[in-house]
């Protein structure tokens, strides 16, 4: 009887659900390979973040990245969530040094940094970052785990597995693949494009008309190794970023840092853990979140159980 | 008026200088008698109520921490989310109820559609619900600049943007809307005063909506009207407690996706800072706005007189034009569907090209996620052509045509299943003139 209805709200459903899923995948379809999908501790309902992986993503990023990157939502204070003491805390904004003012005299004054103070940007402006950059803005890093579609996937790719010491040698030939079937469809076009302007060309010579003769496209080579991908000056490959050349040169290297607690560096686990520290960046209110849903959808169902017991019995001597 | 009874000496009281409690029993208690037969697709009006009173929340809320300035926005909208209590909770519900507002409102729409409730006695009842909807657009687009991320400042001016289409007054429009030459902190400020506005202006349309409604009281998916007691039911408590279990049953998937999936709608893009000097990839519109979005695009050609090269209409202006005729095709439709018979369970032919339709409006909205090239923008300007089709053609000549299955008499006692046979109930008749 209602089928009609039904049917068309579930196609309707199927729309909502997959034009919604279709932004996120659209990079991994069509300008890239696929990311590779890795198991993060904060996955799931009952998700948590692994402190000690946070804690050291905090050491490399201190360490490495924020020579580069800044920070700016993220305050000393906020530490306390992963497990720091107030004395680390204090000790850890100490190492900063903080422009503060106008004073008494209306000068400003630089002092050493306090729990409350933001995490310092390397760079005074964008501009200066940027110039120091060779002219790329290395970008705060605050939210780059939802900045990016598959956020903690990509940046653990990106920085794990995506330069050329890392790259595997399946992602390359997917790669290489990819690109000569883009360059050969750019080509048919092209000359496709080219046919016509020869016959524009050739209608005009007969006419007497003056008209400079086209010149054919280059037939594409085939893309063979990271320079065929032709990338430009002063941009390093890396299989994940879009375009492949990125002009931030491969930040890990093994021991870049000495864990504190005595983890080896390697560039894998210094990447994964980097990943766990800019998802806790990025959404620190998680772990309450993914908490108070259960108790909040525990609470719906059996309330809801409730109202359709309620119903049923109010409903019952309706024919 | 007649019916509301108590013995309470302060509800006597009140109720003889303010008839309030009267008035509430006529219009959600045992004082308004609705359909026995209404199925679970009519919960989804007083969930859209619910939600608009769960937007309108949160909003103000958020509002009391929110800076309409291009310099703090964004930050702003990050120290809800970071150091406000339970902010996160607000802006997630926010965020996810505006896609929620629009999935209920859709399908309250298609039940509409597929039950023929835009039909007489309530065709001003539909007209105010298709404002509601143009009103909905209008508070989630601005909503959706609110937090300046990339998606925000370039949605905004792409979509200012196609007022530059209108002939003559077009760029004057553009700079009149934007407050200056670009999109940029006026813009921002008068969207956030329109994004506060614009809800209780829906609310206020909510009332009059309602009102018609309670004129002739709700149609129902058999479509004939009541025909007396035997037909209908008290509100209160046969609706309330329906509804209340309809909204246990949406606030546990509505949880599941604010707790869960916070981000999973929407676009990560909305996560960097609006930056002009840097365009997206791909400017994708809200979903809900995909199918528009496709109609809008699918026009690429200019409409002119054949063979003269006189151009009448330039492409970018046509898009225009279809897209906000997508929606004015919508206020006209009691007239264009003049068939008398409202429920399409008694229209086989209907009851197909419905299907068609929901499949088509799926259409739009994949090809308004793809870019507006090849073999997508072949399938979004078939996809528009039928759109129009089925409103404009298909609905008119199957009012002629379509001959529908014979109707039960009443609610109380629908005739034999499958509705054919000897003994069936009266023929079709058209319903009577309000
Ligand atoms: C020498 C400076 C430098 C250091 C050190 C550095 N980066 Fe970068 N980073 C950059 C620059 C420059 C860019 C911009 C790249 C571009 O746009 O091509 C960038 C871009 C990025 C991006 C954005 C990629 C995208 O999708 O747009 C991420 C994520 C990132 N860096 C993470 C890190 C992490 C994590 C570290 C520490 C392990 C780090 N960076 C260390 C300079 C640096
Ligand atoms: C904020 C948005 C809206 C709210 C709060 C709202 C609310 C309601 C409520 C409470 C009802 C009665 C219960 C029901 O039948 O479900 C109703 C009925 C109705 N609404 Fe809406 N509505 C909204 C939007 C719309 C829109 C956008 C349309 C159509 C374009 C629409 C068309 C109708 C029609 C035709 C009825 C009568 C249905 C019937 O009795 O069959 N409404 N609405």
């Amino acid at each position: 009887m209602r089928k009609g209805l039904i049917f068309g709200l579930a196609a309707l459903a199927a729309a909502a659900g997959a034009t919604v899923a279709a932004p996120g995948t659209a990079r991994a379809a069509g300008e890239g390979i696929p990311l590779p999908s890795f198991e993060w501790s904060f996955d799931g309902i009952f998700g948590t973040y692994d402190r000690a992986s946070v804690q050291r993503g905090l050491q490399v990023y201190r360490a490495v990245c924020a020579g580069c990157h800044s920070m700016d939502y993220i305050a000393f204070r906020n530490l306390a969530e992963l497990g720091y003491s107030e004395d680390e805390i204090k000790a850890m904004a100490a190492e900063a040094i903080v422009i503060d003012g106008p004073n008494d005299e209306g000068e400003m004054f630089e002092r050493a940094g306090l729990p409350f103070d933001y995490f310092p940007a390397p760079f005074p402006n964008d501009r200066a970052a940027a110039f120091a950059n060779g002219g790329a803005l290395p970008p705060d890093l605050s939210l780059m785990a939802k900045a990016r579609a598959n956020g903690p996937n990509y940046l653990l790719a990106l920085m794990g597995h995506g330069y050329e010491d890392q790259v595997s040698d399946e992602t390359l030939q997917q790669i290489f693949a990819l690109e000569t079937e883009k360059r050969q469809t750019q080509y048919e076009a092209n000359l496709e494009n080219y046919e016509t302007m020869l016959e524009v060309y050739e209608e005009r010579v007969e006419a007497g008309e003056e008209a400079t003769r086209p010149t054919p496209p280059e037939e594409p080579q085939p893309v063979e190794s990271i320079e065929d991908l032709g990338l430009s000056e002063g941009l390093s490959f890396n299989a994940y970023f879009p375009g492949y050349g990125i002009a931030m040169a491969m930040p890990l290297f093994d021991d870049g840092v000495e864990y504190a607690d005595g983890t080896p560096a390697t560039v894998e686990q210094m990447a994964t853990d980097v990943a766990n520290f800019l998802m806790w960046t990025a959404e620190p209110k998680l772990e309450d979140r993914k908490g108070m849903g259960i108790k909040v959808i525990l609470f719906l169902l059996v309330f809801t159980g409730i109202l359709y017991a309620a119903k049923r019995k109010v409903w019952a001597d309706v024919h | 008026m007649s019916g509301f009874q108590t013995n309470n000496t302060v509800i006597k009281w009140i109720e003889h200088r303010l008839p309030i409690f009267s008035f509430l029993d006529h219009s959600v208690g045992s004082g308004y008698p609705s359909p026995k037969n209404l199925s679970y697709f009519w919960n989804f009006g007083s969930l859209a109520g619910i939600t608009l009173v769960i937007m309108i929340v949160t909003g103000v809320l958020m509002a009391m921490q929110y800076t309409a300035h291009v310099d703090h926005a964004f930050e702003s909208v990050e120290r809800i989310m970071r150091d406000v209590n339970y902010g996160w909770l607000l802006r997630y519900v926010h965020m996810n109820g505006a896609h929620f507002f629009f999935i209920v409102v859709y399908i309250h729409i298609f039940r509409g559609l597929y039950y023929g409730s835009y039909k007489a006695p309530r065709e001003l009842l539909w007209m105010l619900g298709v404002v509601i909807l143009l009103l909905m657009m209008a508070t989630a687009f601005m909503g959706y600049v609110l937090p300046w991320g990339q998606m925000s400042f370039w949605g905004a001016k792409v979509i200012t943007n196609l007022f530059s289409a209108i002939p003559f007054f077009g760029d004057g429009i553009v700079v009149w809307l934007w407050g200056g030459f670009s999109v940029d902190n006026p813009t921002l400020n008068r969207f956030f005063a329109l994004h506060y506005l614009l809800p209780f202006v829906i609310v206020g349309v909510v009332i009059l909506h309602i009102w018609a409604l309670h004129r002739f009281g709700s149609n129902n998916p058999i479509g004939i009207d009541t025909k007396g007691p035997q037909d209908t039911i008290p509100f209160h408590p046969y609706y309330t407690v329906k509804d209340a279990f309809g909204l246990g049953a949406f606030l546990v998937v509505f949880s599941a996706v604010v707790f869960y999936l916070p981000n999973y709608m929407g676009h990560a893009d909305n996560y960097i800072p609006a930056n002009p000097l840097s365009t997206p990839a791909h400017i994708v519109p809200e979903w809900y706005f995909l199918p528009f979005y496709a109609i809008l695009r699918a026009i690429t050609f200019d409409i002119g007189i054949p063979f003269t090269g006189v151009v009448i209409i330039e492409a970018k202006l046509g898009g225009v034009i279809a897209m906000f005729g997508a929606i004015a095709v919508l206020f006209v439709l009691p007239w264009l569907d003049r068939s008398p018979v409202r429920s399409g369970r008694f229209r086989p032919i209907f009851r197909l090209f419905f299907v068609l339709l929901a499949i088509d409006v799926v259409l739009l909205g994949f090809a308004g996620a793809k870019p507006a090239e090849g073999l997508w923008l072949l399938i979004a300007q078939v996809s528009t052509a039928y759109y129009f089709l089925h409103f404009l053609v298909v609905l008119p000549l199957l009012s002629v045509f379509e001959t529908p299955k014979p109707l039960p008499t009443s609610i109380s006692e629908p005739v034999l299943k499958g509705g054919g046979g000897a003994m069936a109930g009266a023929p079709a008749k058209p319903m009577e003139k309000a």
